[in-house]
């Protein structure tokens, strides 16, 4: 099962980036270095000067796949279909029980998980997830592939799910009484279709997973685990006569 | 309800805006009775801090009345007078039970933006940029206080006024954290750069943690004088020496002061080379603080000597001497203040008259005075110290008379 794979490998990562870039990695270089070097172009200054060179490495990289002083290295073909799992950790002043016990209610998750609307159990393995994506709701089933008491959990979405998304987290006690590290690795990409590195993409996009969110979600559990709330400024006064959203928009 | 609002370099405006919410089960909202203008809101004003927004309300040292508690706040009831510490913390994490409380991992929301700037993020800070969370601050008639539980400081002692105690949200817990960072053994001689409001906390601290001798360097004659007579510190004027460096050298007999403590921070003056290599670089936002005092002490301070910070750093610094730290073993000690530590003992202190911290005051205004005031305090004039605003005093616009009677000693401001 490929999806058990990725969650058992948390060295994936650097087998996956390699030195040779995906089809949209390059497309964005050669799309970002065109653009710094227009900007260059207009900006007849030492400013300019920077950026030029800036984007020229991009440019590159975009049309060749690799840098301008970067030696080829062999392509580990069969490693780079393992997709890249995204992985953050944090320190929570509690009792490694507690966190565990909370997290595996999985219909505490959307307190944290700002992506997720809700969970709902449906047996003890079992649990209905809606969450929210740029074009709108998503839902999938998904179920505990693995846990062990107080230490671990992993779950995924069960076959034929519009949404791929699979997850693991670890709970272990810091050293020194300093609570408890919370270590999540999680793994997003559609059932099938597409190419492989673009539907990739476009699943973590659709389930609302990125890096960057996964660091959040984990800084909001500890918030709340730790202080009992999250955190906001959302709503609060200033002399603004339009509605600038100023919250984290992660 | 009425509050002072940044709205870029050099725009303080008073507006109009909605009232504050409870939007957190630990919330508070205060009635801001007194509120002042901190050396550190100039740094905002000057356009020097970064991620500011326009429309966000300003102020860090504010007290009042406690008129709303959200339902996670047991120990504060409607009508509590609190004075609320600058740095917002959870006081349930790691470093709020270690009392770091500015280092607290819980109350900043723009927690991520930090961690680009910083590595790691520290706390919240009430109206201070959104770097530290954006919280709307209390230059306003109200203010949302968030994890009231642990923020809120009881002052239950009702012939204490206001002035003296509104200065434990920031500036004396600042300036006594300066001097408790210098590691003051008896007969120490502190030396202190800037003689604005924290540097005068940092005086009178260092004496009671049992400096010999404080010697205290600025430009503006009535702070040197406030040093003088009210801190007791010997005075150099920057601008009266050929080096600060050599005379502290001189006044020291050839040893250098055991601690120096940087009151001045990232905007300061000087009239040295260095100074106006600062001023030209972060003119052109090459630099973004001007270290010129923090070059001074470096130079100053003794073999085995410690440097203490209170001056507020936000970024990159240019041409510091590392080596002279480095070869001399200086100790640094800096960062925001942990202000809940400190404002049960030096209330304790208040009270027993060893100190009134109300003596830094010079002006007194309304909040519609805001704008005005900041221009005064920034550049000096009609000798500045310290702006306290009373938001409910008088809505007509007009100042009044402060409530303790006291007069610091080198001209009272009180009317205006």
């Amino acid at each position: 099962m490929r999806e058990a794979t990725a969650l058992q490998s948390p060295h994936s990562t650097e087998l996956s980036e390699g030195p040779h870039p995906s089809t949209e990695a390059r497309l964005a270089a050669l799309v970002g270095g065109a653009a710094l070097i227009t900007i260059a172009a207009r900006d007849r200054s030492w400013r300019g000067v920077g950026l030029a060179l800036a984007g020229a490495p991009l440019v590159w990289r975009g049309a060749t796949g690799s840098w301008p002083v970067q030696r080829s290295a062999p392509e580990h073909a069969a490693e780079a279909a393992v997709p890249a799992p995204i992985t953050a950790s944090v320190t929570i002043g509690r009792p490694r029980q507690e966190l565990y016990d909370f997290w595996r209610q999985l219909e505490n998750l959307p307190q944290f998980m700002r992506h997720l609307v809700s969970v709902a159990k449906l047996d003890d393995r079992r649990s209905h997830w809606i969450g929210k994506s740029p074009v709108g709701r998503v839902e999938w089933d998904a179920e505990i592939v693995s846990e062990r008491e107080g230490y671990s959990i992993a779950w995924s979405s069960l076959p034929g799910s519009r949404v791929h998304n699979a997850g693991s987290v670890s709970f272990e006690d810091a050293t020194g009484g300093r609570g408890t590290v919370v270590r999540v690795e999680m793994e997003a990409s559609p059932g099938n279709g597409l190419g492989r590195n673009l539907g990739r993409s476009l699943g973590r996009v659709l389930s609302g997973v990125t890096e960057r969110q996964v660091h959040e979600d984990l800084r909001r559990f500890k918030n709340l685990m730790e202080a009992g709330e999250i955190p906001t400024t959302d709503g609060q006064s200033a002399g603004r006569r339009s509605a600038i959203n100023l919250h984290n928009p992660f | 309800m009425r509050a002072v609002c940044w709205n870029g370099k050099n725009d303080i405006r008073v507006e109009t805006v909605p009232d504050p919410q409870i939007l957190n089960s630990r919330d508070a909202i205060v009635k801001v009775t007194s509120t002042a203008i901190c050396g550190s809101d100039l740094h905002l004003y000057n356009g020097f801090i970064p991620t500011m927004k326009k429309g966000d309300i300003l102020g860090h040292e504010f007290m009042g009345e406690v008129v709303e508690v959200g339902k996670g706040v047991g120990n504060l009831e409607v009508g509590d007078r609190i004075a609320v510490p600058f740095a917002i913390a959870c006081g349930k994490c790691w470093f709020c039970e270690q009392e770091l409380y500015s280092l607290c991992d819980n109350s900043n929301p723009n927690a991520w933006m930090a961690e680009k700037a910083y590595g790691y993020a520290t706390s919240g800070l009430f109206g201070y940029s959104h770097l530290t969370g954006g919280y709307a601050g209390g230059q306003a008639e109200y203010v949302r206080v968030p994890y009231a539980d642990v923020g809120g400081f009881k002052i239950e002692n009702d012939s204490l006024s206001d002035e003296q105690v509104l200065f434990l949200t920031d500036i004396f817990p600042t300036g006594y954290m300066a001097a408790e960072n210098c590691n003051i053994q008896p007969g120490d001689t502190v030396a202190v750069w800037g003689c604005g409001p924290v540097a005068q906390f940092a005086i009178q601290s260092a004496w009671m943690l049992g400096a010999g001798r404080v010697i205290a360097i600025d430009r503006f004659p009535e702070r040197l004088l406030l040093a003088q007579t009210w801190g007791r510190a010997e005075v150099i004027d920057y601008e009266q020496v050929d080096s600060v460096v050599d005379t502290l050298r001189e006044l020291t007999g050839g040893r250098g002061p055991d601690a120096c403590i940087d009151a001045v921070g990232l905007e300061a003056h000087g009239t040295t080379v260095d100074a106006l290599y600062d001023r030209a670089k972060q003119t052109v936002r090459m630099e973004s603080d001007r270290p010129h005092a923090l070059r001074q002490a470096f130079q100053a301070c003794r073999k085995g000597g410690t440097i203490s910070i209170p001056g507020v750093y936000g970024g990159l610094i240019d041409k510091l001497n590392l080596g002279s730290a480095f070869q001399k073993g200086l100790t640094l000690k800096m960062g925001q203040t942990h202000v809940h530590k400190y404002m049960r003992p030096l209330l304790d202190r208040i009270e027993k008259g060893e100190i009134d911290p109300s003596r830094v005051i010079t002006h007194r205004l309304s909040l519609d005075d805001a704008p005005a005031g900041y221009k005064t305090f920034r550049d000096k004039e009609d000798s500045c110290i310290k702006i306290v605003m009373k938001p409910h005093f008088d809505g007509n616009g007009h100042s009044h008379r402060h409530d303790s009677g006291r007069s610091n000693g080198i001209g009272d401001f009180g009317e205006f």
